[in-house]
Formats: C-alpha cells, structure tokens, sequence
C-alpha cells in the first residue's frame, strides 16, 4: 500500500466577492515509502495547493488525501500530531526564523522525532555544511545553504514523507541540481516518501523514479521517469519536454508552448488541454478525458 | 556568545548614522538628563519640594532660581521631584500598554476568525471616542487618584499597539519558518512566543518610544484638569494647574510647563531616530538630506 495516496483531490481558493478558484480539480497520486515522484508543471497549474493540501496547509473541498492509512486533518490551532510528512518550502529566505540560531531550529526538528541522540550538529553535517554553523543565525547564509538548512529541520524530524514545494526554483544554477540530489539521496536513506514539485523537468529527470505531470488542477500524465522521458505520450508532456533549452552550442530557442495556462476560474469545456493542443479531436472539446495514466482521448485505455 | 548578533549588528550599523543628526543628539542628551534628575532629585533639589518656608511668590532670582508659588514652596525642587513623578508612571504605562496591546493584538492577528472580531471590535470603540475626553471620563468615574489616572490612560493607550501588532503578525503569520514550526509540531502558543512575537517586537518598541511623549502629556493633562495627583504631590500637569490660578506670576506655570515639553521632546526625537535607525528607507533618505 502506498505512504501517501491522494485521491480525485479538489482544492479552492475561496475569496470574497470573487468566484471560486479550483487551484486543484480532482488530482489523484500516490507516493511509496522509499520512492521519488517529481510533480511538474508549469506554474499557476496547482502543484504548491496539492503540496500545501498535503501537509494540511490548504482546507480540502473534496476528495481524500490518506497518509499511512489515516486521512491527513487540516491544521488548525491544535498541536500538530502528524509529524511524519514535513515540508521544504520555496523561499530559502522566507523558511528560517531571522531570529534563532540555526542549531536551535534544527533542534525544534530534534525535539519532535523525541531524538536526544543526535546534535544539531549532526544534521548539518549530513546536509553538507559545517558544524558549526549551528551557532549562526540565518542572514550569514546564501539561499542555499538556507534551504540545506531546512532540509536538515525537516528530516530531524524523521519524516516518513518529504515534501518538496519548488524548493529549488529560488536557487542558483550551481546549487539547484545539488540541493536536488541532496533531498533524494537523504530521502531514500531514510526509506522516506518523497514529493518533489519543481517546473524544471531537466532536474526532475535527475532525481525522480516517477514523474506526474500536472496541468490546470489535474494530472494529466504519471510514468516512470525513464519511460516518460523517452516516450512522453500526452501532448502537454510533449511540449513540456520540447520546451527544454539544450545546451548543444546552436543558440536555437526551445520549441515554445502556444498560449498561456487558461484561468482555472471558468477551464475549458472537455480536456482542459484542448484549446493548446496540436492534436485537438471534436471529442476532447466535448468530454473532459479523467482516465489514466495518460489523460488524454488518444491514449484511451481499452 | 551574542544573544542576537543580528539585532545588535544591525543597530550598531545603522545607529551612528542617524545619531549624528542634531536632533537625535538633543533627544539623547535631554532623555539622559532628565533620568539623571528623576533619580537624583533629593540630592539635586536645593529644598524641600513640600515645606511651605519660603516667601510667598517670590520671583526667580538667587536662592530660589525658579521662584516659588502661592505656598512659598521652591518651584525648582518641585519640578525636579516631579521627574520622579511624571517619567517612571509614564513609563510603567507605555510598559503596560505595549504588553496588553500588543498581546492582544497579537492573539487578534494570529487566531483570527471571532478572537480578532473581538478584540479590534473593542479597540475600535476606543477609538471612536477624542482621546483626551474618553480618558477623562475614565478617570473621573474611577475617581481623581494618580494611579486611576494612568489605569485611564491605560485604556486609551492599549489599541494602538493592538492595531500595529495585528497587522505585523498577519504578515508573519503565514511566512514559511511559522509554518515549518506547526508541521514540526508547535502548539500555536510556541509558535506564538517563539516564531511571531520576537519578529515584530522592533516596529513596536520604536511606536512605544514614540508614544511616552504622548503618555506623558496625556498624564499630565489630567492632573491639570484634576483627575490625577493631588496636591502637595509636586506633579508637573498639576503645578501647572495652580500656575493658572496666578497668572501674573508666569514662573509659576511657566517651568512645570517647560519640563513636560522638555521631556516629551526628548521622547519624541528619541523615537524618530530609533524608527530612522531601524527603518533603511528614512535612512536612506536622512543620509540623502544630509549630504
């Protein structure tokens, strides 16, 4: 059974006076003890909401999200007891308390897994930075070894998930694909899940076991990385893929995706995809294509 | 080791700077003198603030610098006794305010939903009412008491602070380091005492700075009217108050008076420099000026 299955998920933002937005319109995922699944997609598509949905940071509208057989609760103003899927955010800036040492912040990670064995030290040592780092606080640090640092809090906890919310995309060049590995190699050390959401494919290939691919509030294709990435079969991984820069010294610009992500306020009538896609049938301007693994009309499963 | 490196790194950075304008140098000097005299009045004052020895409304001259008033009482002594007064009461009540404001609206502007209806409801019916008149009304149903009068200050004071620190915490409260702190586990007290509060404490002590010069005429204010000290009390709002009674002899208005706005300019310039030093955009545009 997997760690963490999330079904036919619907999450919307509701704000006054405004309709409400289906940031996620009935995804459905899993994630296995020990395994890797890179989340991508382009951004305003809801790959943050579902990750946010994950944790309880966003209220569900409809549709389960179960964690190791108990469906995940919101959090609300009770201590949190479901400390086993733990969370590395976006912004390395924005993660660590400005005005803690850093040592005391992975302690608080420490203090939840009930681990009096381990020093803060430790940890950072196992993200790769020096150990004493711990008596720093967090301004003496680049966006990196920020987000080292919150990736050390958050497996001091001993998370039986990781989540990963964009937590490369505000980095360097030079720190992204290693931040990346350093996720995964801690992850499956630890036999945990990992969730790993980032728009950029190229790095998600490097570390992932599975890739979904996520479009306007849906999945629209999962497989394995290998398989997706040699084979890709909806139209959106395609252009997605195709979109990639190569590096092959011709200075020739990706093939571009036509148009912009429609607004998930009013979607498109039948596949949501249908308005962008070279392959448009009349029936997928009619019927919206919720099968899978590939949600589109031309891979029908038979 | 350093408690906290970044505060006091950023201070030290930033303070020389805005502490080399003159008012900032006034502002010091003034607040320091005047601590100096609250603490050391009974050495400093030439006679006894309440002994009724002197002649009667004497002009200011040798012996008696300041004059002395109907009761032939040194007008230096008592305002030098009223800093002992006037600035720890004042400073009590901004203590006091910051704390119940700012703990309240802390509360407001992280439980949200009906905590924070009730709480900014409340404080937006203290606002509603002038300042000066709500407290006035306090302190006469409460009775004419220097202790009431600053429990009636304390009333009026509390929602600004309850106001800004909603606003900070409903900034903060969503950042991902108080987030990361609830999935590890925080009780939302933790995450309160831990996470929130000390990121919002800087905006909120330059508001207090700024504040004791308000405080302190509020204070002072309704002892004139009186409903704080009473006489013998050497109050400076007060001593004011007996000044009007003999308004051809302005020495005996005139100094009290002079030592209230001593002190509220002190607290003001302090304040201004703290929000310059803390603020780099008025800094910056201090350091622009300068040049």
């Amino acid at each position: 059974m997997s760690l963490l299955s999330v079904d036919d998920l619907v999450v919307e933002h509701r704000s006054p006076g405004r309709p409400a937005v289906r940031a996620v319109a009935g995804a459905s995922l899993t994630v296995s003890a020990g395994e890797v699944v890179g989340l991508v997609g382009e951004s305003g598509c809801g790959k943050s909401t579902l990750a946010r949905a994950v944790c309880g940071l966003n209220p569900v509208t409809a549709g389960s999200i179960t964690f190791d057989g108990q469906p995940v609760t919101p959090l609300g103003l009770r201590r949190r007891r479901l400390t086993g899927i733990q969370m590395v955010f976006q912004d390395p800036y924005a993660s660590l308390n400005p005005r803690r040492l850093v040592g005391d912040q992975v302690a608080d990670g420490l203090r939840t897994a009930r681990d009096t064995v381990t020093s803060p030290a430790d940890l950072l040592e196992r993200v790769g930075l020096p150990r004493e780092f711990a008596g720093r606080h967090p301004h003496e640090f680049s966006g990196g070894q920020r987000q080292r640092i919150a990736i050390a809090r958050a497996l001091a906890a001993r998370p039986r998930l990781l989540i990963g919310d964009e937590p490369i995309s505000a980095l360097d060049a030079s720190a992204q694909s290693q931040v990346a590995r350093l996720m995964r190699d801690l992850a499956v050390d630890a036999g945990a899940g990992l969730l790993f959401i980032s728009h950029d494919l190229s790095v998600v290939r490097l570390i992932a076991d599975r890739i979904a691919v996520m479009y306007l509030g849906r999945i629209v294709e999962v497989g394995d990385t290998a398989e997706v990435w040699a084979d890709p079969r909806h139209p959106y991984t395609k252009a997605l893929l195709r979109a990639i820069p190569k590096p092959d010294g011709m200075g020739v610009l990706p093939a571009e995706l036509p148009g912009d992500v429609p607004d998930p306020v009013n979607p498109p009538q039948g596949c949501r995809f249908h308005p962008r896609c070279p392959h448009v049938m009349d029936v997928c301007r009619g019927k919206e294509p919720d099968f899978g693994p590939v949600a589109c009309w031309l891979h029908e499963p038979r | 080791m350093t408690r906290d490196p970044l505060a006091r790194r950023g201070l030290l950075r930033r303070l020389p700077e805005a502490w080399r304008q003159p008012l900032a140098v006034v502002g010091a000097v003034l607040a320091v003198a005047w601590i100096v005299v609250a603490l050391a009045a009974p050495v400093l004052a030439p006679h006894d603030p309440l002994a009724q020895d002197l002649p009667r409304l004497a002009a200011p001259g040798p012996g008696h610098w300041f004059g002395t008033d109907q009761l032939g009482r040194d007008i230096l002594s008592r305002v030098l006794h009223g800093a002992r007064v006037s600035i720890p009461l004042t400073l009590l009540l901004v203590t006091l305010s910051v704390l119940i404001g700012g703990l309240l609206g802390a509360c407001a502007g992280y439980f949200g939903r009906w905590v924070d209806e009730t709480i900014m409801r409340v404080a937006d019916l203290v606002f509603a009412f002038p300042t000066v008149i709500l407290a006035m009304v306090v302190a006469a149903a409460l009775g004419a008491s220097l202790g009431n009068a600053v429990l009636a200050v304390l009333v009026v004071a509390w929602p600004a602070y309850a106001r800004v620190t909603r606003g900070l915490v409903l900034g903060i409260r969503e950042r991902e380091f108080v987030l990361s702190g609830r999935l590890l586990g925080f009780s939302v007290w933790r995450s309160l005492r831990v996470d929130v509060l000390p990121n919002v404490t800087g905006p909120v002590l330059v508001l207090a700075t700024l504040d004791i010069g308000t405080a302190l005429l509020l204070l002072s204010g309704l002892s004139f009217l009186g409903l704080g000290a009473k006489p013998p009390s050497p109050e400076w709002g007060a001593m004011v108050a007996s000044g009007v009674e003999v308004f051809d002899s302005w020495w005996v208005a005139t100094f009290p008076g002079l030592a209230i706005l001593t002190v509220v300019l002190a607290f003001n310039f302090l304040g201004d420099t703290l929000r310059d030093a803390l603020d780099p955009r008025t800094a910056r545009a201090i350091k622009e000026r300068a040049l």
